[in-house]
């Protein structure tokens, strides 16, 4: 959706944080496993995600890295974003993430995740993915090939490693800018909790 | 003292043993596949990894529930023979590890029930539908066995097979029973046609939807150990115990064959899964306790 001009939306700069200082022991020792088995969500929005059926089988290989499919968000730690999101999938994808458990991860594939790419300006489209939930990553190309999408994982995986994939602390500690951003796209919405009534 | 340590010895040896097979059976899944496949230590990452996350309840009984999940699988673990490295000697009885068992798999199924989501109680449902599938032929081949040797105990029945050599294996005494145990196996170790309870395309991973982070691990590790008491029943009731080391290398073809045949399998639907195993498996198995009771021990006229 276009945003309106005259709001400030980024008056804060969310890229800043620097997470270095709460970075313990535990949790240095714990980023080499996450960085060796990483399950992704089985999630797909736009047309990048016929990209990761090759990125899966016998030709590229993913499991190679310990990266495998997971069916529901609460197993998963990475999400990826494959490519346009419509404003209804943006609140699927805001309920997902908030579903999945903390060091998670997001990637965006192709250039409409990054600035609307084809749809930009369009009345139906989130223009800017990372003003809605916190990318650690983004992979260039519309759409980005097997070898781009590896190589972004490789990278990933680095990152993580390293403790630089650190969009969740972001969401956590920015989570009012989140928010206002997410409730000017979407709007208020009243979720009826059959469930828990 | 020394029954602790031995106790501890054997959760100890389960633990390295099964989650290393699990990783070589990815491995071989990958190969079947023609990919390279994960290295073969991916299972220990993935479970300490998901060590290392956070998690989230859903209540009292959901936590409880895989406490109880995991402690009970131990508490069976430890009466379950490995070869002749027994932790109780004389209190290994097939009925106390059938009856233990069934403490593991009911706080699963509570502890998925507790987190409130339909595909849960789906998937809980689908699990003890197939265990009722699989328990019956499994029970009646394995008390056949008991009715011959007189005895329930499962170092009793391992040790009773090894005067002969390789002839004195069940496996080759009564050969039917011995196919009838390894397809229940395939069944009880979720095993491709009997992945029914945790399929993930349709049903989400089933009584594992909700769970996530530390929660999760615990429910892998119990997986992990009610893998090896299965198929250490299996290698001890059919092919003979032996020491440790025959006991683990018997364990790994045992265990590298079924992730074969479940390779190359599509998966039942849950009223298949029952309809197969109370026709084929379920009539091989009378048969085969026919010919025990009427013959003496299985083939063993002709052996
Ligand atoms: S970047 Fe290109 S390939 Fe990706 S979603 Fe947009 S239009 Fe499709």
């Amino acid at each position: 959706m276009a945003l309106n001009e005259n709001e400030k939306i980024n008056e804060i700069d969310v890229n800043e944080l620097d997470c270095r200082d709460t970075k313990t022991f535990w949790e240095k020792f714990g980023n080499i496993f996450r960085s060796k088995s990483l399950w992704m969500l089985h999630y797909c929005t736009g047309c990048g995600a016929i990209e990761l059926p090759p990125t899966m089988t016998s030709r590229f290989d993913m499991e190679r890295f310990g990266m495998g499919p997971m069916a529901t968000p609460r197993q998963a730690d990475v999400l990826l974003i494959t490519g346009y999101l419509s404003v209804k999938t943006l609140r699927r994808v805001i309920y997902t993430y908030e579903q999945m458990q903390t060091p998670k991860y997001v990637v965006g594939f192709g250039s409409c995740t990054l600035n609307g790419g084809i749809y930009y300006d369009s009345y139906a489209v989130i223009s800017r993915l990372d003003y809605y939930i916190p990318v650690d990553l983004y992979i260039a190309g519309c759409m980005p090939r097997p070898e781009a999408v590896m190589n972004g994982f490789r990278t990933l995986l680095d990152m993580i490693n390293k403790g630089e994939a650190k969009g969740w602390k972001r969401y956590l500690k920015y989570n009012d800018w989140y928010k206002r951003n997410q409730i000017r796209a979407l709007g208020e919405v009243y979720v009826k909790d059959e469930f828990h009534e | 003292m020394t029954t602790f340590f031995s106790a501890i010895g054997l959760v100890l040896l389960a633990f390295f043993w099964q989650v290393t097979l699990s990783g070589i059976a990815r491995k071989v899944v990958a190969r079947g596949q023609k990919r390279m496949g994960p290295p073969f230590y991916q299972q220990f990452l993935d479970i300490f990894k998901l060590w290392s996350k956070g998690s989230i309840t859903h209540g009292f009984i959901y936590d409880f529930g895989v406490i109880m999940a995991l402690g009970g699988t131990i508490a069976t673990l430890i009466f379950v023979p490995a070869g002749n490295f027994v932790v109780f000697k004389g209190l290994d009885n097939f009925f106390v590890i059938t009856y233990l068992l069934a403490i593991g798999l009911l706080g699963m199924a509570m502890s998925a029930s507790g987190s409130g989501n339909p595909w849960a109680s789906i998937g809980v449902m689908r699990g003890l539908t197939q265990n009722l599938g699989y328990e019956l032929p499994f029970l009646i081949v394995v008390l056949s066995l008991i009715y011959d040797y007189k005895t329930g105990s499962i170092s009793g029945i391992a040790e009773a097979q090894q005067g002969m050599g390789i002839l004195g294996w069940n496996l080759f005494r009564m050969p039917l029973g011995t196919i009838v145990a390894f397809v229940s196996l395939l069944g009880m170790l979720g095993k491709k046609p009997f992945d029914t309870p945790i399929a993930p395309a349709e049903i989400a991973s089933g009584p594992l939807v909700e769970y996530s982070g530390k929660h999760l691990g615990l429910l892998m590790l119990q997986h992990e150990f009610a893998q090896f008491i299965e198929v250490g029943l299996f290698v001890n009731l059919f092919l003979g115990g032996g020491t440790v080391i025959e006991f683990l290398i018997k364990y790994f073809f045992v265990y590298i064959l079924a992730t074969m045949i479940g390779n190359v399998m599509g998966r039942f639907k849950i009223d298949e899964v029952v309809a197969f195993y109370l026709k084929v498996p379920l009539l091989l198995a009378f048969i085969q306790a026919l010919i025990i009771i009427f013959t003496g021990l299985g083939v063993s006229v002709w052996l």
